[in-house]
């Protein structure tokens, strides 16, 4: 018998501070396994940026740098700029590349930076305990919207993979969602197109991963994945909305 | 035979396996881990087929999965 | 020796910082100092090196952390308000011991301010700036040939001890033009930095990090700054004394304003009066036991700034009570006149045990 399934080489043995049924952990897996598929451990520097991911730097087998809260595409920038040939990675959440880190985002696409950027969307705030994202659904309720995201005062979510698609630097723009197997597999396959337009100096890829918060949402893991089929994708569409290498029609499959 | 090896001091009983496991022979123990949650387990390993959709969900790289022949479909 | 060239202050530092051997430059466009990233711009391609103009000066700040943090001699420049946008990086950057230079053109403020010189970011520059326990080795030139010494030596400066350097300059610095010799270019920068994160080729990986969640960890790192910080204390001490040797009054001034107060004692020494400048060139470390052991011997001090009173703490917890300290200062841009500082001079003078004259 032979081993088919085990900890990619990428990923460290600690185990995650992750909340049980974190889709972090299942996100982390995918980028360390495409890492080992592509040989890039060696060369690769990840950035781990404010949110419940900052610890990422645990739990990966790569040099890292921690990042100030919405800045990791310009600390990406400053590595991939002294360092080429080196494969560079940042792992944001929804607050840091949605909310605080726009500017950078928007310009690190606009400028082609040859980065890839894995952008974590629960629609909530992780880290500090459950306050509104930008990412949030209008109606959540979250610790700073308790009755629900009003638009009218709280404005609507933001589809931000779509307004990054329109940087003409940006090679490779995709949202995939890990709420079944089947999803996290196409996510994977996503990462790997990603990570190879990085390795083929294409330009900026960055791919969205719809996730889970079972925390915050006061869901178990289990319904939390069912919440993200059942509200986050018609408000965050699946697909491809970008990539240099194909002609590609809005939400064709990745 | 297909079979699964699950770490089970890493298991943080989130169930996301129990769910997916198309043979449903993944369950929660009664017994507590070192971490003080109560770890997913098999015991009917006959019926395993070695699907790896368990070993996929999971957040914490619990599950190692051992099959005979080459893999049917692998990405 | 190179013939000298005459040459604008923002370009020669520029021009310095390239043959100290930076390769890397990100920044952001700000009044009066956008001749330095259009230098940049030009001549570090020329170099191998990478200009890049960031979206912002927090993106740009940013971006020095992780190019500094793969191993690249790197820095940015900007202007007051940009300045204070960088803080938070700026505390990262000390946070996780890292090498950068980092040049402020001061400018009037606060908030939008004005274009002219000033030196009202004293404070920001030692005290902080950013949030934390840390120092920047900050280093005042008084002219563009000093400005270039100093920028030439920075970049080793900020490796030695893993720390940032920043030069603080002014407008009129930066905007003025005197002929400088410039240093020849110096030897590759050195590469073995046992800390860099660049690919964990062969070694374990490496983690460039701020972030310590445990108070003792976070504590005993504090402790391991505060004693870098106390090395470069005893070792980074630079001033000038300008005739002081029988001064019984001293003025003490930095940067332009110390060349104002230089032709003031030009000046009023035919007179008869002796006076002399006390002169820092390191902001942090402050020349504290210089300038105490001069107070020792002086009847009083005049601190002379382009503020409304920055430095002037630093001279009076140096001094702690020994003589009085004076102070005069103008802000918005204006550069104390030969004329004015005189007068306060005289006045300060005239009430010899008078105490703080504003």
């Amino acid at each position: 018998m032979s081993l088919v399934f085990t900890r990619p080489k990428s990923l460290s043995e600690r185990v995650t501070t992750y909340c049980p049924g974190c889709t972090h952990g299942i996100a982390h897996r995918l980028v360390a396994e495409v890492l080992d598929e592509l040989d890039l451990r060696e060369k690769t520097i990840g950035i781990a940026p404010v949110g419940c991911a900052v610890f990422a730097y645990d739990f990966f087998n790569t040099d890292f740098q921690q990042a100030a809260h919405g800045r990791a595409p310009a600390v990406a920038t400053g590595i991939k700029r002294v360092l080429p040939e080196s494969f560079v990675f940042t792992y944001q959440g929804d607050g840091d590349l949605a909310a605080i880190g726009t500017a950078e985002i928007i310009h690190a696409a606009t400028r082609g930076e040859n980065i890839s950027v894995i952008f974590i969307n629960n629609a909530i705030y992780g880290m500090t305990s459950g306050q509104m994202a930008p990412t949030t659904l209008v109606g959540q309720k979250t610790t700073t919207t308790p009755g629900g995201r009003d638009p009218k005062k709280a404005g609507y979510p933001l589809c931000i993979t779509e307004m990054l698609a329109l940087a003409p630097g940006a090679a490779y723009v995709a949202r995939c969602s890990l709420h079944n197997v089947a999803n996290i597999q196409k996510s994977k396959a996503a990462i790997t197109k990603a990570f190879k337009m990085q390795v083929e100096n294409r330009g900026f890829s960055v791919v969205e991963l719809l996730s889970s918060c079972p925390t915050n949402w006061g869901m178990t893991p289990a319904q939390a994945l069912k919440w993200i089929e059942t509200d986050m994708i018609p408000v965050y569409p699946l697909g491809v909305f970008k990539d240099v290498t194909q002609e590609v029609a809005p939400g064709g499959d990745a | 035979m297909p079979k699964v090896v699950f770490s089970e001091d890493r298991c943080k009983g989130c169930e996301l396996c129990v769910t997916v496991c198309p043979r449903k022979i993944i369950f929660i123990a009664d017994r507590m881990n070192a971490r003080g949650f109560r770890p997913a387990t098999v015991t009917a390993m006959d019926k395993c087929n070695g699907c790896t959709l368990c070993a996929r969900i999971c957040p914490d790289t619990v599950i190692d999965v051992y099959r005979d022949a080459p893999a049917a479909k692998e990405d | 020796m190179a013939e000298p060239v005459l040459i604008k202050g923002n370009e020669a530092i520029a021009e310095a910082a390239i043959r100290g051997g930076c390769r890397f430059f990100f920044g952001y466009p700000i009044t009066p100092q956008n001749e330095i990233p259009e230098y940049m711009s030009r001549r570090l391609p020329e170099v191998g090196g990478v200009f890049l103009q960031a979206e912002s000066e927090i993106a740009a700040i940013n971006m020095v952390y992780g190019a500094s943090g793969a191993g690249g001699r790197v820095m940015t420049s900007s202007s007051s308000p940009g300045i204070s946008l960088k803080q938070e990086g700026i505390s990262y950057i000390a946070a996780a011991e890292l090498p950068c230079v980092i040049v402020n053109m001061v400018r009037g403020g606060p908030g939008l301010g004005g274009i002219q010189p000033a030196q009202s970011d004293y404070f920001q520059a030692t005290r902080g700036g950013g949030h934390g326990d840390y120092r920047l080795i900050v280093l005042g030139p008084a002219g563009v040939q000093e400005a270039v010494n100093l920028m030439m030596g920075a970049f080793d400066l900020a490796e030695k001890y893993r720390n940032p350097v920043l030069i603080l300059g002014d407008g009129a610095l930066g905007q003025m033009m005197e002929p400088v010799v410039f240093p020849d270019y110096r030897g590759p920068a050195p590469t073995n930095k046992d800390w860099v994160t660049n690919g964990a080729k062969g070694r374990e990986p490496r983690v460039i990090n701020t972030l310590m969640l445990d108070p003792d960890d976070l504590y005993r790192h504090n402790l391991k700054l505060q004693a870098k910080y106390a090395r470069i204390s005893e070792n980074e001490v630079k001033y000038e004394e300008y005739m002081t040797d029988d001064a019984e009054w001293v003025l003490v001034a930095y940067g332009t304003t110390a060349r104002v107060c230089k032709s003031v004692v030009d000046q009023i020494r035919p007179e008869g009066r002796k006076v002399g400048v006390f002169r820092p060139i390191s902001l942090w470390p402050f020349p504290k036991e210089p300038l105490a052991k001069l107070a020792g011997r002086v009847k009083s001090l005049l601190t002379v700034e382009m503020s409304m009173g920055q430095m002037v703490e630093d001279v009076r917890l140096s001094v702690n009570g020994k003589v009085p300290v004076h102070f005069y200062g103008k802000a918005g841009g204006l550069i104390p006149t030969r004329a004015e500082i005189r007068n306060k001079l005289l006045e300060v003078m005239g009430t010899s045990k008078g105490g703080d004259g504003r």
